[in-house]
């Protein structure tokens, strides 16, 4: 029971994480019509410089605002001089040449920062553990990544259903020719609206860094969670993208805590990698379901 | 077409025996990617785990010849089945297992649209590739290593300039049959589905079998470069089954130009040969590769087939 209430943490952790990716993707996707595959690499560059950062000068502060802003840069530039051309674009040619800024990005991390993994330390004050129940000790890093995962999904509700930018993005999603005939520059709108999903990507990489390793490549591995994240929540819709990441979150994590144990009990032999594979393979297999019977994902936008 | 059949002979002129080995690598990866163009271009169902069928390809060889090699049976029930080394028999049972696989997961997928069909082909081939890894009989996540290339009656596979010639010939009758399917009156249905199914559903047709049986036969074909592929190396592993493998023959596919046959060699043959020659130039070629790829998404609308077309048109 215990080692489950654990295994639970673990998961919204882990789903917190993807709703930070996956709700700029969605955005992107939703107000665009744009598919991004290089919205790993945002992440990749937030786990990078805030690694770099935090050995320099040990401070997570300075850290996070650095990283932040650079990889919001980053989305900003790669909009408007690669992804503005390809917005009236077939989704094909979009996959190409968002394939090729990963290549681009990749390669560009081996360059400056080499081929060694990056470790990053977990800032002193969050380093401890609370009891959170009686005999359970869980790190302070980890709750503090759900809460923020939390307070991220709250501004963003906030963001999107009660301000003017808002209100436009949502009419920029609905009917994009109408808004900007509406006098709103629709140009601004679409690039404001990109960096902020690529700072939020850049969020969840800097708050990755301490969890997982800094390596070139890692976005992607990331990535193809946060599109089945979007696909199961409804491409364009940000309340599924939290529904869709907890989901992935717990399916993936408590999958891989219990399937081995469970398994056991049934077969005896091999039961240790089919399980393994067999949890590895879960998220999929929920979204096949999930699309077998909603093919347009649970809250279609 | 002449260049590729007198290649060999040059290479082994000037005794660069590698080139041999590096275009037959190319060759079987044009011919995956004329298999996924199949459904891309002509279909516009965009497939993201069309490796998988490579993948599949791939281990039917390696696995009916570590039978063979270690004396087991593959499996014994319906009934016994000891493995083989001959290729025909092992393209008859790749295109076999392919097949079964494609409909079943077509089935499914053909229900989705767009961007859910990208995704729902790459949950298939994930699911997949960690099928393969918890394959401990057959190496797991360190792959198989072969215990020598497949067999054909009367020619020798284990000479590199053989296999060369075996791979070009499968090739070219491989894009003939796959001209002769997309202008037959099966293809015009295809293509049909792609500019306006509602158009073609009420023709009579019902599109979603044709639409699955497209998607069957492109699996098919990706599945002999598979066992090519594996023949090539003498090795696979479940690397095959990666998403990064489908994106790269999307990427091949795309920047070839759509829905043209040709234009997916083309793709082939211009991306892997660009991968060699820049990883001679420089070991972080991929940052220079990444830039080009979106220079010609955004400067050549229908890839470089395209391009080479506007030329001959606009010369005329």
């Amino acid at each position: 029971m215990l080692l489950f209430i654990e295994q639970v943490l673990n998961g919204l952790q882990l789903g917190f994480m993807l709703f930070l990716l996956s709700a700029g993707l969605t955005l992107v996707f939703g107000v665009m019509n744009l598919i991004n595959l290089a919205h790993g690499s945002f992440y990749m560059v937030g786990a990078y410089v805030a690694a770099t950062v935090m050995q320099a000068s040990d401070s997570f502060v300075l850290a996070l605002l650095v990283a932040l802003f650079t990889a919001g840069l980053c989305g900003f530039l790669v909009e408007v001089i690669v992804l503005r051309h390809l917005y009236k674009r077939d989704h094909l040619d979009q996959v190409l040449a968002t394939f090729g800024l990963i290549l681009f990005f990749n390669e560009g991390t081996r360059m400056i920062w080499g081929r060694q993994p990056l470790f990053m330390q977990v800032p002193e004050l969050l380093s401890g553990s609370v009891e959170i129940l009686p005999g359970i000790p869980y790190p302070v890093y980890r709750l503090v990544i759900i809460a923020i995962g939390l307070a991220v999904a709250i501004g963003l509700y906030l963001l999107i259903n009660h301000t003017r930018l808002g209100m436009r993005i949502r009419a920029g999603a609905s009917n994009r020719s109408m808004i900007a005939a509406l006098g709103v520059n629709i140009r601004w709108l679409y690039s404001l609206v990109f960096a902020l999903g690529a700072l939020l990507a850049g969020f969840a990489g800097v708050m990755a860094a301490p969890v997982f390793a800094v390596e070139s490549g890692m976005g992607e591995s990331i990535l193809i969670l946060t599109f089945v994240v979007i696909v199961i929540g409804g491409i364009g819709s940000v309340k599924g993208a939290l529904l869709g990441a907890l989901l992935v979150g717990l399916v993936d994590t408590l999958g891989r805590a219990f399937l081995p144990d469970l398994l056991q009990m049934f077969i005896s032999s091999g039961a240790n990698s089919i399980a393994a594979s067999l949890s590895s393979m879960g998220i999929y297999l929920l979204m096949a379901v999930i699309l077998a019977f909603k093919p347009r994902g649970l809250f279609p936008a | 077409m002449i260049v590729l059949i007198l290649l060999p002979f040059v290479a082994e002129a000037v005794d660069e025996s590698y080139v041999i080995s590096s275009m037959t690598r190319i060759m079987i990866f044009a011919m995956a990617a004329v298999s996924l163009d199949l459904i891309v271009g002509y279909g516009a169902m965009v497939s993201f785990g069309h490796a998988a069928f490579v993948g599949l390809g791939a281990y039917v060889a390696a696995i009916l010849s570590f039978h063979i090699n270690d004396g087991s049976a593959v499996f014994n029930f319906p009934f016994s089945f000891d493995g083989s080394n001959n290729l025909f028999l092992i393209l008859i049972v790749a295109i076999f297992v392919a097949a079964i696989v494609a409909a079943l997961t077509g089935l499914i997928s053909l229900r989705t649209h767009g961007i859910h069909f990208i995704m729902i082909t790459l949950a298939f081939a994930q699911m997949l590739y960690y099928l393969f890894i918890s394959l401990d009989t057959y190496g797991g996540e360190d792959g198989l290593l072969m215990p020598g290339r497949n067999q054909v009656p009367f020619i020798d596979t284990a000479d590199d300039f053989t296999f060369y010639y075996l791979c070009l010939l499968i090739l070219v009758v491989y894009i003939f049959l796959s001209r002769r399917l997309v202008n037959s009156q099966f293809g015009r249905v295809i293509r049909g589905c792609k500019l306006n199914e509602k158009r073609m559903q009420s023709l009579g047709f019902n599109t979603y079998w044709y639409r699955l049986t497209a998607y069957i036969i492109a699996a098919t074909g990706a599945a002999v470069a598979g066992v090519l592929l594996a023949n090539k190396t003498e090795f696979v592993d479940p690397g095959l089954f990666s998403w990064h493998l489908s994106g790269e023959l999307l990427v091949m596919v795309i920047l070839g130009g759509l829905g043209s046959i040709y234009g997916a060699v083309i793709g082939a043959f211009v991306y892997l040969l660009l991968e060699q020659v820049l990883s001679a130039y420089t070991e972080h070629w991929m940052f220079f590769l990444g830039p080009f790829l979106i220079l010609v998404v955004i400067y050549a609308r229908h890839g470089i087939y395209g391009v080479l077309q506007n030329k001959v048109l606009s010369n005329d």
